[in-house]
């Protein structure tokens, strides 16, 4: 039995087949992509948003992307408890949606950084890191605006819903201003909404799922997400 | 508004002579009008026709059995890599532009490249840049590296090309002339590849993409001239970049090149529709009529010269096939692009431009390009009597360096020498998941997930060397390309080139030109690696300085097998270090004279081109005998700093050293010199017979340097490194100079 992942396409989306190699080539698992001007989500098991510059992010990154229709479906999906997994450009989507708490700024350097980064899986309670065996996790980052940014009252409770999934880190896992790539608030990488079913990183593990690249740590997201979904599948 | 009057001051200010302007008057027996002058002057300008150019690029290798098209005969060089596969590639300059507007000029740098890979049906898959500016230490220099730098970001990031390699030189000779060449590598099907061709009476003729705006009026002129105090007024001749646009325009097109539906297709780039028109026209015997009234304008009002002579980025002319104009049309709008039918092809070799009811153009479309009747000049040529002097430089006169360390400290931590990490963590290296060895080691990897395979690539040049000694320069930069092609595990197969000279109208530079053609051409015959294509940029001169001549070679190789792929960082303690090859004590043009006496003086170092062949074909073997844990090439900073980069270019795996450089005559000289063909290898304890059974009986030496491990790099039981303090020099120097 396979599941399937729904990779959005939007104009300037950029690493919509990284997610799609990933799924349909790493983890054999179905993937179809699904155009931004439709609604239709094909049956779709997960959604993934894709990195990339959705629209050219003119405007403000993701600001365009959440009007589109397909946006809509997605919405919908997700209110409904669907698995939706937004990173990097996705996870920016999912804040302008709403979906998710916070806002994005540009980098505190206000340089674009592509690099390699630690971070310390703070939450392994969500169905998207329920496989990952690691405590630390080495992926890649590669965005100009992922300082993420929430007024404390939308970070105290992020904090007491165990909310924070990822958080920069050393390679032993210190999440200190020193390891912190864009200024992020409280070194955040990745978020779940509160029902744990939404999911919004900056890092990119489609980008390390790959033996060939020598670089696999992400792969226990996929593997976290697809498992979960066989297991309630097989429950129901 | 009525059109000035077309006069030979009016030719000259564009640029024409008066001998190009007698001649069109003749072979259009009449006096052209204000929008065919400036059609004319943009085809004849140095930029589009190479007039100047193009009888010597002529004398390079341009065959090749795996070769599928030849260069100048499309957008792009075409290489044949098996499994039905070909890689595009080609290399541009854009140093004008970047001079006054750096941020632009570099970002449409960069689209104008990615537009001449995927016009061929290719589909970019990496993106590398050559960069040369003056030194960090001034203002003007550090605003145009960091506008340069983020504007190649910006947009390769946006659209989606990851940037995996490239060089960074900081010299005076570039303080007011930076050279900006950006070259981009694209997969293709064999089957599935389209041509820069117009032909078909009746065939439709579209333009696609953004609409047409008033930039980049006469930006083929501007990069046609010397930069002076007059340039900055010239900043409007600067386009504005949108990948966003383009990265749309990229799916569109390799949609309507996979369903068939065109006869041809090319990137407007220099010289806008003038340009595209004539060049599709000439290439397929034919001719177009254009209806300017049908072009999506930008702002109301703009004359037919205006009109023909945009370089608005992001726009193509397409020849569609007769009947699949509507299903072009869908494809586009499904993308949300323009796309409109300006004209028709025509079965006659003219270009004829009309607007408003009225013929604004009636030209031979043979007449205005390269290749065609456009202007080839054979100039003058004198060899620089600088030459003579340099290479008098005696270098036994000079006292030998006591503090080892500390001038090594300086090499090691010189802007040309350290990391570039600076520059390309602002690149997106990763994207579409195929980048195998990015930026920081010898050439870069690219994985082909369509057959297991890889590609390598690199640029390189040393203009300090091609200064010295451009055909010796030349053939080292060849030769350096290749070797680091080779240093990655991969075949070199082929060539691009960008070359960056002076003023060709001087005999001198001319001179330098020439040399550097004929030494590209005898190291690209002797690697087998021929030239696909390429561009030249001359006029690179400002008031103040006159750029080294810089012919940057872009090199493409194959890497048959994954397990192949080789980098410069040692991988485990204990292992073997060795070098092949040989020193010679060379300091000419050496990065240790420069840093340590300010000088750039001698002669570039010797190289033996059969030698080096032989060098890369016993390490392409050792590495495919699966024996090599590393490979790094010696270059600038000499033997010391290729040992010191394999121990901490990956500043996540450091593993220290301790070796033995032998010494010929003089310490300094013998760890600092840059004599060519040299590698440096580690491989493990075991293998050690096996290496020197590979290069056993060649003309290669090898010899046993010393061995992987510990915290630091010992040298010659004298010298001691910590790799703490190289990191810090290697990797801060440039953030640190940077934020001053």
């Amino acid at each position: 039995m396979k599941i399937k992942y729904g990779i959005v396409v939007f104009p300037g989306s950029n690493c919509d087949h990284d997610a799609y190699y990933v799924a349909k080539k790493i983890i054999n698992e179905d993937s179809v992509f699904l155009w931004h001007k439709e609604n239709d989500l094909q049956g779709s098991d997960v959604i993934i948003l894709p990195g990339g510059f959705s629209y050219g992010d003119y405007l403000r990154t993701g600001a365009i992307a959440k009007f589109s229709p397909i946006m809509d479906s997605v919405i919908k999906f997700a209110t409904n408890g669907g698995i939706v997994l937004g990173i990097c450009n996705g996870f920016q989507i999912l804040l302008e949606t709403g979906l998710l708490p916070g806002v994005m700024l540009k980098n505190e350097s206000l340089k674009f950084i592509c690099k390699d980064v630690y971070l310390k899986v703070e939450n392994k309670n969500t169905i998207f890191t329920n496989k990952i065996s690691e405590d630390i996790l080495k992926i890649p980052i590669a965005h100009g605006e992922g300082n993420y940014f929430a007024d404390d009252k939308t970070l105290e409770e992020l904090q007491e819903n165990n909310q924070i999934v990822f958080q920069y880190s050393s390679p032993e896992g210190e999440t200190t201003d020193k390891f912190n790539p864009n200024g992020s608030k409280l070194n955040i990488a990745g978020i779940v909404n509160k029902n744990g079913n939404v999911l919004g990183m900056m890092p990119h593990p489609e980008r390390s799922s790959d033996s060939v690249l020598h670089k696999t740590d992400g792969i226990g997201i996929f593997r976290s997400i697809t498992e979960t979904i066989k297991s309630k599948l097989i429950e129901v | 508004m009525k059109e000035p009057e077309v006069t030979l001051e009016l030719a000259l200010e564009h640029g024409l002579t008066e001998e190009e302007f007698e001649e069109i008057k003749k072979r259009l027996g009449r006096i052209p009008n204000y929008t065919e002058l400036g059609v004319y002057s943009v085809m004849w300008s140095e930029h589009c026709s190479y007039k100047n150019s193009i009888a010597l690029l002529k004398t390079l290798p341009r065959e090749g059995e795996k070769l599928l098209v030849g260069a100048g005969e499309e957008n792009a060089g075409l290489i044949d890599i098996g499994d039905g596969l070909a890689i595009a590639f080609k290399i541009e300059s854009h140093n004008h532009p970047s001079a006054v507007e750096p941020y632009q000029g570099a970002a449409t740098g960069v689209g104008g490249i990615l537009r001449d890979i995927f016009t061929m049906g290719a589909r970019p898959i990496a993106a590398l840049n050559s960069l040369r500016f003056g030194e960090l230490d001034d203002p003007r220099t550090r605003f145009l590296f960091e506008g340069v730098v983020k504007g190649i970001a910006d947009y390769g990031n946006c659209f989606g090309v990851p940037t995996v390699a490239g060089e960074v030189y900081f010299d005076n000779s570039y303080k007011g002339n930076p050279l900006i060449n950006a070259m981009a590598v694209g997969i293709a099907r064999t089957d599935r590849t389209a041509s820069a061709v117009a032909k078909g009476e009746n065939n439709p003729v579209m333009i696609v993409g953004s609409s047409t705006g008033r930039d980049g009026i006469h930006g083929a002129t501007f990069a046609s001239e010397e930069i002076s105090e007059k340039s900055e007024a010239k900043r409007p001749s600067v386009q504005v970049g949108d990948p966003f646009t383009e990265k749309l325009l990229l799916e569109a097109t390799l949609e309507i090149i996979k369903k068939d539906l065109i006869v041809g297709i090319q990137d407007m780039g220099a010289a806008g529709i003038s340009c595209s028109t004539s060049e599709m026209s000439e290439k397929g015997n034919s001719g177009m009529i254009v209806d300017l009234d049908k072009v999506p304008l930008r702002e109301s009002g703009m004359s037919a010269y205006e009109i023909m002579l945009s370089e608005s980025q992001e726009r193509m002319l397409v020849v569609g096939k007769k009947g699949k104009e509507e299903e072009i049309i869908n494809v586009f709008e499904k993308w949300d692009l323009h796309c409109e039918i300006i004209g028709e092809v025509i079965n006659d070799d003219r270009l004829r431009v009309s607007q408003a009811g009225e013929m604004k153009a009636d030209l031979s479309a043979f007449d205005l390009v390269l290749g065609g009747g456009a202007p080839v000049y054979h100039r003058e040529t004198k060899k620089p009597d600088y030459i003579d002097q340099v290479h008098k430089f005696d270098f036994s006169a000079l006292p030998e360096s006591e503090n080892i360390e500390e001038v090594f400290e300086k090499i090691f931590s010189s802007p040309n020498v350290a990391s570039k990490r600076w520059v390309y963590e602002q690149y997106d290296s990763m994207v579409r998941t195929n980048t195998i060895v990015g930026p920081g080691s010898d050439a870069a990897v690219v994985r082909i997930k369509e057959n297991g395979k890889a590609i390598a690539m690199k640029t390189d040049c040393n203009g300090r060397y091609v200064y010295l000694n451009p055909r010796r320069g030349t053939e080292i930069a060849v030769a350096e390309s290749a070797r680091n092609v080779v240093c990655s595990g991969g075949l070199p197969l082929g060539v691009t080139n960008c070359l960056n000279f002076g003023n060709p109208y001087k005999p001198e530079v001319y001179w330098t030109f020439k040399e550097a053609i004929e030494g590209m051409g005898s190291a690209c015959r002797v690697f087998e690696t021929p030239v696909t294509g390429g561009n030249v940029s001359f006029y690179n001169e400002s008031p103040d300085t006159s750029v080294f001549p810089t012919p940057v070679i872009g090199m493409v190789g194959l890497v048959e097998d994954l397990s192949h792929v080789t980098t410069a960082n040692f991988k485990k303690e204990g292992d073997l270090i060795f070098l092949l090859g040989e020193d010679f004590e060379e300091m000419g043009g050496s990065e240790y004279l420069k840093v340590v006496h300010n000088l750039v003086s001698g002669d570039a170092p010797n190289i033996d081109l059969e030698k080096e062949k032989e060098l890369q074909r016993l390490l392409l073997k050792a590495i495919r005998s699966g024996i090599i844990q590393s490979a790094h090439d010696i270059s600038e900073g000499g033997i010391l700093t290729a040992v010191a980069e394999s121990c901490i270019s990956d500043a996540e795996n450091t593993i220290g050293a301790e070796i033995n450089i032998p010494v010929k005559n003089r310490e300094d000289y013998s760890f600092f010199s840059e004599s060519q063909s040299r590698v440096i290898v580690s491989v493990s304890k075991e293998n050690e017979e096996k290496l020197f059974n590979i290069f056993n009986g060649s003309p290669i030496k090898v010899e046993k340097l010393g061995i992987t491990g510990g915290k630091t790099l010992k040298i010659n039981d004298k010298f001691s490194f910590p790799l703490e303090k190289l990191l810090n020099l290697y990797f801060n120097t440039i953030p640190e100079r940077m934020n001053d």
